[in-house]
């Protein structure tokens, strides 16, 4: 049971290493998002899914720490993109299709009155 | 009333979760807590609160729920292992760009729930909401229609969530 565990841990930091390795090979800030904090969703599911295989007892306050992560992660990641969208970060040249600059209006609001 | 008996469900299941144990004593006291928090918060933070208001308890929303949480996690394993391999083959097999799709539902919470999931999934991650739109980063697009890109992307979690609410 032991063993098992720790294997499904190991999976989840195998994955975190993965999402580690494409924060440095995506090109822009957007593709980062997607690997960095996605892949980190699954990677801390899996351990804390491994440490609450071996210590049955904890089972209850992992479950709570991956709800937590499962509602708070997206939300952040979010913001982030936005954020970044909106004070017009660089988008990277592979980018096929934007839709979101030709429909915006919204950039304006940031704009500073002279 | 829906909103309380969502929120002292949840208390409730908190309480079990943290405590870990099956007894009663225990039990009674987190139903008798998980009670007068409901009543607490129901008279004095929030009189008009209504996020759980267009939940349904119907045997077939409750179905759905347990299908959308098995889809979402299936969806969840394939789109990792997906990521992971666009990840580290040599010559970084991505194809980015930020599409529009437009959604069914009517329900906040319901259209909240759609944009987490969405962004949980890797490889699609939702940047901005207006109106019936969602502007979605896609990491490998497609299809860059409207109508396609929605097919592809988010009817999936839709028509379940469909179900549930509204």
């Amino acid at each position: 049971m032991e063993l098992f565990g720790a294997l499904i841990t190991l999976l989840g930091s195998i994955i975190l290493l993965i999402a580690a390795i494409g924060l440095v090979r995506m090109p822009d800030v957007y593709n980062r998002l997607q690997v960095g904090t996605k892949a980190s969703t699954m990677g801390t599911l899996l351990s804390l899914l491994g440490i609450a295989i071996i210590h049955p007892t904890w089972a209850g306050k992992l479950i709570i720490l991956i709800l937590f992560v499962l509602f708070t992660n997206p939300v952040s990641s979010h913001v982030l993109a936005r954020a970044s969208h909106y004070i017009n970060i660089r988008i990277s040249k592979r980018t096929v299709v934007d839709k979101l600059k030709v429909t915006d209006r919204a950039f304006k609001v940031g704009e500073v009155k002279k | 009333m829906k909103n309380y008996i969502t929120i002292f469900v949840i208390l409730f299941f908190v309480w079990f979760l943290l405590n870990n144990t099956l007894q009663v004593e225990v039990l009674i006291v987190g139903l008798i807590v998980s009670a007068l928090v409901t009543t607490l918060v129901g008279v004095m933070l929030c009189v008009k609160c209504n996020v759980f208001s267009d939940l349904k308890y119907t045997p077939k929303a409750i179905l759905n729920t347990f299908i959308f949480l098995a889809v979402f996690f299936i969806e969840l394993v394939k789109s990792n292992i997906d990521v992971a391999r666009r990840v580290l083959a040599p010559t970084r097999p991505i194809n980015p760009g930020i599409v529009e799709v437009k959604t069914k539902l009517k329900s906040k919470f319901a259209r909240m729930l759609l944009a987490n999931s969405i962004t949980l999934t890797p490889g699609t991650l939702t940047i901005e909401t207006r109106g019936d739109s969602f502007f979605i980063h896609w990491i490998d697009v497609k299809d860059i229609n409207v109508e396609k890109a929605s097919n592809e992307l988010i009817r999936k979690f839709e028509k379940y969530l469909e179900e549930i609410y509204d």
